[in-house]
């Protein structure tokens, strides 16, 4: 089962508390924007195999949104952060880099 | 290739067996084909077999990384049905359905298709209400489905328990001509017939990266090497987004792992499929007498191939309150599949931005009930360089133009 931390809680969830919103950052589209923003803003995903960066809630507990990094593959969790972040910050990109050299960083 | 027959049985019971033939050849690539097919699942493989049987296109390679129908095709719980609410996913499904029913005759195999009658359940009033407009939209497009009462519900199926108390069952959609098949036999079947026309069916082969010459395909490179292709079609399921980022372009696809399980083996109490949409679980019993259960898939992405347990916990818990008698079993095996879920939870079958570059994917949960119509509509698009009738409504165009094929509500459950 996962085990994530609650950056508002300040304390490890288990997966049955919560529940995953999917990709994070995603930009988000005001009504005049083209077909292709908001079929990227919708629909379209990264969906890598590998280090991802997502949305999670605190369903069962504080009920707020924090952000995580994960790798799909083996489900190792690299830490969580701010939903207010706009991009992942620096000391979640050196955590993932000090257990996967060949990281590349975060791409939008 | 030596058909298969009862007198071939016949002769070579006199003979130790040793004059089998093995079903398909294991093909080294060459340097150049005319179509390459990624991906060596149900659908990939039907896709190379249409195009040889329709179009007499026979200069193509199915290349797979790991072994054919080792991805969902080998780990699906074989429910086929065509109940679906909207015309064009009908159109499709119900294709499949009626192509099932005559697949062990046309590929020489036996893939033990079994139209043993598939029941889905409403146990809310909403869902009830739901099941009643799809057996209209059912009828209205010729798809032999019809609603049951509770009590025709217990008689079908007499270990049911129809009184709740959580979920009282109140009707199901019966579709008598759905049904299972062994789902191994369908990807070995259509590898045989390939393989037979003279398709290579290469194994243990990823592709690793593809080849494009201003936008339009040349190739793909692979851990045997470079092979060269004036049309690629990826039918990679799971995988599907990892090809299309070395092709340089996103899906609407997200991953996830779902999961099914079978119980010990016990004599035959169940003889048909029952799916019980809103407690999230589904079940039939196997000709080696084992239950084969399924439910709901993982809440967040992941290529793990496990998946986690609380959902099995959360299926069997569903299906013991709808089959008391179940509730001592023990469970034998469980495994995972990755599952390439769409926004709107219909396939995709479509052309992609790059020319010559084609796609199949977007099955989900569901897929392996559409192996010969999905085949079939792929190659007619892949050869007419256009999609046709089947597969037009299924292009990756519809997520950015609003033409969504809104199935959730009529398939609220993995399977
Ligand atoms: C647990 C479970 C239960 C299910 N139950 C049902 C059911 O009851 N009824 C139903 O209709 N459907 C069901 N499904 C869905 C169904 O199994 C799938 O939709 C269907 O099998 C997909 O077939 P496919 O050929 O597209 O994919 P797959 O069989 O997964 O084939 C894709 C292949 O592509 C290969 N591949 C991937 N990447 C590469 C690469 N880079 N290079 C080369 N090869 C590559 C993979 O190794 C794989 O073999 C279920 C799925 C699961 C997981
Ligand atoms: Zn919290």
């Amino acid at each position: 089962m996962l085990n994530i931390y609650c950056p508002i809680c300040q304390r490890d969830c288990d997966e049955t508390e919560l529940s995953c919103g999917g990709q994070a950052h995603l930009i988000r589209r005001d009504h005049a924007s083209s077909d292709k923003n908001f079929y990227e803003y919708l629909y379209e995903r990264k969906n890598d195999k590998g280090i991802i960066f997502e949305r999670w809630r605190h369903v069962y507990g504080c009920g707020k949104w924090f952000h995580t990094a994960r790798c799909t593959l083996t489900n190792q969790v690299f830490g969580s952060y701010s939903a207010k972040e706009v991009q992942p910050p620096k000391s979640i990109l050196a955590t993932i880099r000090r257990s996967r050299v060949d990281f590349k960083g975060w791409v939008k | 290739m030596k058909r298969y027959s009862l007198s071939s049985i016949f002769t070579e019971a006199f003979k130790d067996n040793l004059g089998w033939e093995k079903a398909w050849t294991k093909g080294q690539p060459k340097k150049e084909y005319q179509i390459i097919i990624v991906g060596g699942g149900g659908h990939g493989l039907a896709t190379a077999y249409y195009l040889a049987k329709n179009f007499n296109v026979t200069d193509i390679a199915v290349i797979e990384k790991g072994w054919i129908g080792g991805g969902n095709t080998g780990r699906n719980t074989t429910i086929i049905r065509s109940n679906y609410l909207q015309e064009s996913s009908i159109g499709i499904y119900e294709k499949s359905r009626s192509l099932y029913e005559t697949l062990s005759q046309d590929l020489n195999y036996n893939i033990m298709f079994s139209p043993r009658g598939v029941l889905m359940l409403c146990q809310t009033e909403h869902e009830l209400r739901a099941m009643k407009r799809t057996s209209h939209a059912n009828r209205i497009n010729g798809v032999d489905t019809k609603m049951v009462a509770p009590e025709e519900v217990k008689e079908i199926v007499p270990i049911i328990n129809i009184n709740g108390p959580r979920f009282p069952v109140l009707g199901a959609l019966w579709q008598p001509r759905g049904g299972t098949a062994r789902h191994d036999a369908v990807a070995w079947g259509y590898a045989r017939k390939c393989s037979d026309f003279g398709i290579d069916i290469i194994e243990q082969c990823e592709v690793i990266g593809v080849k494009k010459k201003r936008e339009k395909i040349v190739g793909v490179e692979t851990t045997k090497g470079n092979i060269k292709a004036k049309k690629v079609c990826f039918v990679a399921a799971g995988h599907s987004s990892v090809l299309a980022d070395l092709a340089g372009f996103r899906l609407p696809i997200e991953s996830v792992a779902l999961q099914a399980l079978v119980s010990e083996p016990i004599k035959p109490i169940i003889d048909c499929v029952v799916m019980a949409n809103t407690v999230h679980g589904y079940l039939s019993q196997s000709d080696k007498g084992e239950l084969v259960i399924g439910g709901g898939a993982d809440g967040y992405n992941n290529y793990s191939q496990r998946g986690s347990f609380l959902h099995v916990e959360e299926t069997v818990r569903a299906l013991v309150e709808t089959f008391p008698v179940i509730s001592r079993l023990r469970q034998l095996r469980q495994w995972g599949g990755i599952v390439d879920m769409t926004g709107d939870r219909s396939p995709i079958i479509s052309k992609t931005p790059v020319d010559g570059l084609y796609i199949n994917c977007g099955w989900g949960t569901g897929g392996f009930k559409a192996i010969p119509g999905s085949g079939w509509a792929t190659a007619e698009m892949i050869y007419n360089e256009q999609p046709g009738k089947l597969a037009s409504p299924f292009s990756i165009d519809r997520f950015s133009e609003g033409r969504l094929i809104d199935e959730s509500a009529a398939a609220a459950v993995a399977h």
